[in-house]
């Protein structure tokens, strides 16, 4: 264990290496933000994030992310449920498939559903009659983050619902315990810290998302744009104040969840 | 004969390509505890699983207290079952783990407190009522699981390699608590074990496996004495197989060319000074290649017309160096013919003698 107990200089050196790379990379961009949104006073910052469109940002941001949490929540305990507690053919293509949207550019996810519900699509006749308005409205945004952000909570449900096996449940099946009751009894407590920490995780990506939003979103102020939009946008505008005081808003939200995760970690280890 | 409390008759069950249960039939009698012996993969998890409802058999029709369960699902079986892993629930306590049947079963809340103090008292757990089964060592996981499937009363206990967690100095304590513990409840048991010194300890009947066929059923002193066909004789015991027995002395009548299963308790070792008062004129010799000290006797291994033997020698006998010459004689064997088994005798022997000496 020497290695571990070291003391020399070769420790310091490491740990300043990686002290001076975070400061860097994370802490110094983190205070410029907040420091640039501040530069011109405290009324410029207020008047800044409480101006109409941002808010509006605010608020899209926080609807979006919610409905996509709540979906990808559900479709996030079936998946994981299925692929875990199940045997049948094609279960490795499932897996896969649900791992696609960590692996594919956000931008692509976008136009697919451009492709997929724009003017050239077959479905577009049919939407257009109905008025449904998917892209370039407020459901393209949704169906966008939804994708991008469903991996989250099924990637960290299957290894603990893999390495719990299938016995307790089968225990509880055979003394007459029935499906829901088994889930809430005897599943649940076991992927509970799990599952929060997805919703967590989750969220925080859903809140950020930019790439897949912007295909669809058609940056229109106040209707579709979500705060990364939003602030993509005064940044062109060369309104770096506004730009860094919304960021700024955004930066918050991000750090709650962060606080938020590691309250669970830690709570969900004490409790092991 | 009694009306059989168990019985599957004609069970099939495939895993693709695998066959686990290939015609398998058998019956117990209320009130017996069986063990289901075989080498891993020979079917006997499967023969436990179908009855217990966990797996549905291709075909086959399996009868439980003369009623016919295949269509009735394993809650309504009446069957408490121990898994291999125990499965207790981890995030409830030991109460809660034992009383969870009965919550179900819509006890009132005072009947089932009494009932979980009254099991808890049986497997002598008392006082860890609120301890989490990760707080528990094997053992006491084990008495809790135990417990578990005997909540609610079940007519038939089923038990999935009871023993194969537990480290061995305390596996022989559990083993006779078990058996002890079955016999106080008076419920019909089967457990699935792949340990024959298991089995033979603990079971009243035995139902040996292999490939998914039952191969011999009968109580362990008769599975042990009288293995009827050549797996349960190279199976049980340690068996040494000795081709050609008829070279040997008060084997001769034997025809040619057969192959047999000798094991060291059919053979008598003597060093050469030591008298054989009856049997001087069928006794071998050989030679001494090995002498292990085993704890509780000595193993020797020992070299007689070519073929090598085991042989047990009691601690405080005379002592038998490697190397030495001694005589042998072999009370028993049990020839291979095909896939059936039949035990030959020395003639050596009087048949009284065979029949007492084992």
């Amino acid at each position: 264990m020497k290695i571990r107990n070291n003391q020399g200089p070769l420790k310091w050196f490491f740990i300043g290496i990686s002290a001076v790379f975070l400061f860097i990379m994370l802490i110094l961009p983190l205070i410029y933000v907040l420091v640039t949104g501040l530069k011109k006073g405290i009324s410029v910052y207020l008047a800044a994030v409480t101006d109409e469109y941002a808010l509006k940002a605010v608020g899209l941001t926080i609807e979006a992310t919610i409905i996509s949490v709540i979906v990808n929540t559900v479709f996030g305990l079936f998946a994981a449920w299925t692929i875990t507690k199940f045997r049948f053919r094609g279960k490795k293509i499932i897996s896969t498939l649900i791992d696609l949207p960590l692996t594919i550019s956000p931008i692509i996810a976008g136009l697919i559903y451009v492709l997929t519900f724009g003017r050239q699509s077959f479905l577009y006749p049919f939407l257009h009659e109905h008025g449904i308005d998917i892209i370039f409205a407020v459901p393209g945004i949704v169906l966008a983050t939804i994708f991008v952000t469903f991996p989250f909570i099924s990637r960290e449900l299957i290894p603990v619902l893999t390495a719990q096996g299938t016995d307790e449940e089968e225990a509880a099946a055979l003394m007459g315990a029935g499906g829901f009751r088994i889930f809430r009894e005897v599943t649940f407590p076991h992927i509970k810290w799990a599952f929060l920490y997805g919703i967590v995780l989750c969220t925080a990506r859903a809140m950020g998302e930019f790439g897949a939003v912007s295909v669809l979103s058609g940056h229109l102020r106040g209707k579709t744009n979500t705060m990364p939009l939003y602030i993509e946008l005064l940044y062109q505008g060369y309104d770096f104040t506004g730009a860094f005081a919304v960021s700024s808003i955004l930066v918050i939200m991000a750090l709650l969840i962060l606080i938020l995760r590691n309250l669970l970690e830690h709570r969900g280890k004490s409790e092991n | 004969m009694k009306q059989a409390y168990v019985e599957l008759r004609d069970i099939n069950k495939t895993f693709g390509d695998f066959r686990a249960s290939d015609h398998v039939s058998f019956s117990i009698q209320k009130g017996k505890l069986i063990g289901l012996l075989g080498p891993s993969g020979s079917g006997k998890t499967t023969i436990l699983r179908i009855l217990a409802g966990l797996e549905t058999a291709d075909s086959g029709e399996i009868y439980i207290d003369g009623r016919k369960v295949n269509n009735i699902p394993a809650s309504k079986r009446g069957i408490g079952f121990v898994f291999q892993s125990y499965a207790l629930f981890r995030y409830k306590t030991v109460f809660d783990n034992i009383a969870f049947g009965l919550k179900i079963q819509k006890w009132q809340k005072a009947d089932i407190k009494t009932r979980v103090e009254e099991l808890i008292e049986l497997v002598g757990l008392k006082g860890m009522e609120k301890r989490y089964p990760n707080q528990l060592s094997g053992g006491q996981r084990q008495r809790v699981a135990f417990a578990r499937a005997l909540a609610t009363q079940p007519q038939l206990l089923l038990l999935d390699e009871p023993f194969a967690a537990i480290d061995a100095k305390v596996r022989t304590e559990l083993r006779s608590w078990l058996r002890e513990l079955i016999s106080t409840v008076g419920i019909t048991s089967i457990f699935v074990t792949h340990d024959q010194d298991e089995a033979i300890e603990v079971a009243d009947e035995i139902i040996i496996t292999n490939h998914g066929r039952i191969e011999q059923i009968g109580t362990p002193m008769e599975i042990y004495l009288k293995p009827t066909n050549a797996f349960t004789a190279q199976f049980i015991g340690r068996p040494t197989i000795i081709e050609n027995i008829s070279r040997f002395r008060g084997f001769e009548q034997a025809p040619d060319h057969l192959k047999a299963v000798l094991r060291p308790e059919c053979i008598s070792v003597r060093k050469k000074q030591e008298k054989h008062k009856k049997y001087e004129a069928s006794l071998e010799e050989g030679a001494v290649e090995q002498v292990s000290f085993r704890g509780s006797d000595i193993e020797l291994k020992i070299r007689v017309k070519g073929s090598l033997v085991t042989a047990f020698r009691q601690i405080g006998e005379p002592e038998i160096t490697e190397g030495e010459k001694v005589d042998l004689f072999f009370y028993r064997m049990y020839v291979l013919d095909g896939d059936n088994a039949y035990t030959i005798t020395n003639q050596a022997l009087t048949v009284e003698e065979s029949v007492y000496r084992i």
